[in-house]
């Protein structure tokens, strides 16, 4: 069932530092432009939508659905990588974990979760809502 | 029709080797650079630009120009992955065309084969995207894998049209004494290798191979005091696509924007295109560039591939007739290189017999480079027959 796969922590910035904060204290955030109203994901200091400064980070309600997904079969432990539609209007790379790898589909409802990295850093992946 | 349709490819190699222990990477270099610069009828010495991509070694093209002898006035070494080396022939016409030079060398080559180097990418945490994605374990083909999950689920496609591709590569590799895998494969057989990430099978992947290629393109003044038949470079176009800020859209590739800038300069439609290099790294690589390239509608790729459409003297676009990355080569996991060459071979009528098509006057190469399911660069070329 669950994935055993361990999660390699990444090395983090200062731009992206609040986005790892928040992930320490089981909160998803995304990027919002001020200016134009959208939101981003990979979060970025300038808006890749609209090239304004005027950023903020938002937390993300966590829910979403599965825009698409592949399970890696030939590893020691099967894992699935996904993308996943927020409901916050911004599609990003995750993992579903802690599900059965093939029962998986497009369009299922997933809610984030956070688990530990090899790291410091604690790493939003997706569970069956 | 642009300044820049002028210019021609005079010299193609594709190196023979597949694996390649016993030689250096630079060694291939010079090796495929040789035997592009002798099937011109040109020295090294007639060389004014030089182009290759980020994998080679030594900082940008200046090793590769010492350890090669070359006094060039022009250098280039775009990197969009697999497909860099179609827009080296684009961005060495566009020099030609402007006068920064008249014989360029474009080299590629690669041995992960023998160096046991995977096609993955290095982590290197100031790529911004990294930090959101390396966490997640994306390869190359779970990324390709999420590209044709995706399609499947918006178009119906199926396994069994994917595995179509591979047997129309296989029927071509079969007489190509080269070519890693040259037994024919049956759509039964490629369901019925091992899933490596879904729905992508072993059989739906490219092969793993050393070697290399080099392509000489030339001015137009060069080309007419050669004795080998010119291929005139006549519409190109070169585009990226990506997450856009997680707007993902995974239903096309940047092939759509590439192709139609390539059909506009060309003058051109799919329709009038005898033979396409359609690059080969997945099954559903090649499935998404044609759709994308317009060959068949968005969504019918995988009717268009099935029951042999792309076998050559049997369906309606004969495609990557020395078997394509699929079953030949995929040298240094790049395989724009290899793409272009047998569309030139193609357009010189130098394909093996039993794939060669008839009268080929009007071809195409589409490169795929980087990760579809992400972030990837498209190069396409329309070349011609100038005789």
């Amino acid at each position: 069932m669950s994935t055993e796969r361990v999660l390699p922590c990444p090395e983090i910035n200062v731009e992206n530092q609040a986005y790892w904060n928040a992930a320490a204290e089981s909160r998803l955030l995304v990027k919002h432009c001020a200016d134009c109203g959208h939101n981003h994901f990979y979060p970025r200091a300038i808006c890749p939508h609209c090239f304004s400064d005027q950023t903020q980070w938002r937390e993300s309600s966590g829910t979403g659905t599965i825009y698409s997904f592949s399970v890696m079969r030939r590893v020691a432990h099967p894992y699935a990588i996904a993308y996943i539609a927020l409901d916050d209007g911004v599609t990003i790379m995750s993992n579903i974990v802690d599900c059965d790898l093939d029962a998986l589909a497009i369009g299922q409802r997933v809610k984030v979760a956070f688990r530990p990295s090899d790291g410091p850093l604690m790493i939003p992946v997706f569970v069956p809502a | 029709m642009s300044t820049q349709a002028t210019a021609c490819i005079v010299g193609a190699f594709e190196h023979p080797t597949r694996k390649a222990g016993d030689k250096s990477l630079a060694q291939l270099h010079a090796e495929v650079a040789k035997g592009a610069l002798e099937d011109a009828g040109l020295s090294k010495d007639d060389v004014d630009g030089y182009f290759c991509d980020t994998e080679a070694p030594g900082l940008g093209a200046l090793s590769m120009v010492d350890y090669l002898g070359l006094q060039v006035r022009h250098m280039d070494n775009t990197d969009t992955g697999g497909s860099a080396y179609l827009l080296h022939v684009a961005h060495a016409a566009q020099a030609i065309a402007a006068g920064k030079c008249r014989v360029a060398l474009i080299t590629l080559a690669g041995r992960p084969r023998s160096a046991g180097q995977s096609a993955e990418p290095r982590v290197d945490y100031n790529v911004p995207d990294m930090p959101f994605e390396m966490p997640y374990g994306p390869t190359v083909v779970n990324t390709y894998g999420l590209c044709a999950m995706r399609h499947m689920h918006e178009f119906g496609t199926t396994s069994e049209q994917l595995a179509w591709i591979k047997v129309a590569a296989s029927q071509h590799a079969q007489h190509n004494p080269h070519a890693m895998l040259r037994k024919p494969v049956t759509v039964e057989e490629v369901l019925a290798s091992p899933m490596i990430s879904d729905p992508l099978h072993r059989l739906d992947c490219c092969v793993v191979s050393d070697g290399g290629g080099a392509l000489v393109v030339v001015s137009p003044e060069v080309a007419r005091d050669l004795k080998r038949p010119a291929v005139r470079v006549i519409g190109s176009g070169e585009a990226a696509k990506h997450p856009s800020g997680g707007r993902v859209d995974l239903s096309f590739s940047a092939a759509a924007w590439a192709g139609r800038q390539a059909f506009d300069e060309a003058g051109v439609k799919p329709s009038d295109i005898q033979y396409a290099s359609i690059y080969d790294s997945f099954t559903i690589t090649v499935l998404m560039q044609l759709e994308d390239l317009g060959f068949c509608e968005k969504g019918a790729g995988g009717r268009f591939v099935a029951d042999g459409n792309l076998i050559s003297g049997v369906g309606r676009l004969p495609f990557n007739t020395d078997g394509g990355g699929l079953c030949n080569n995929h040298p240094g996991n790049r395989g724009g290189m290899t793409k272009v060459i047998e569309a030139v071979r193609q357009l010189r009528g130098e394909a093996h017999p039993a794939v060669q098509v008839k009268d080929c006057r009007l071809a195409l190469a589409s490169g795929m480079g980087g990760w579809m399911g992400s972030r990837h660069g498209s190069g396409v070329l329309i070349l011609e027959r100038t005789h």
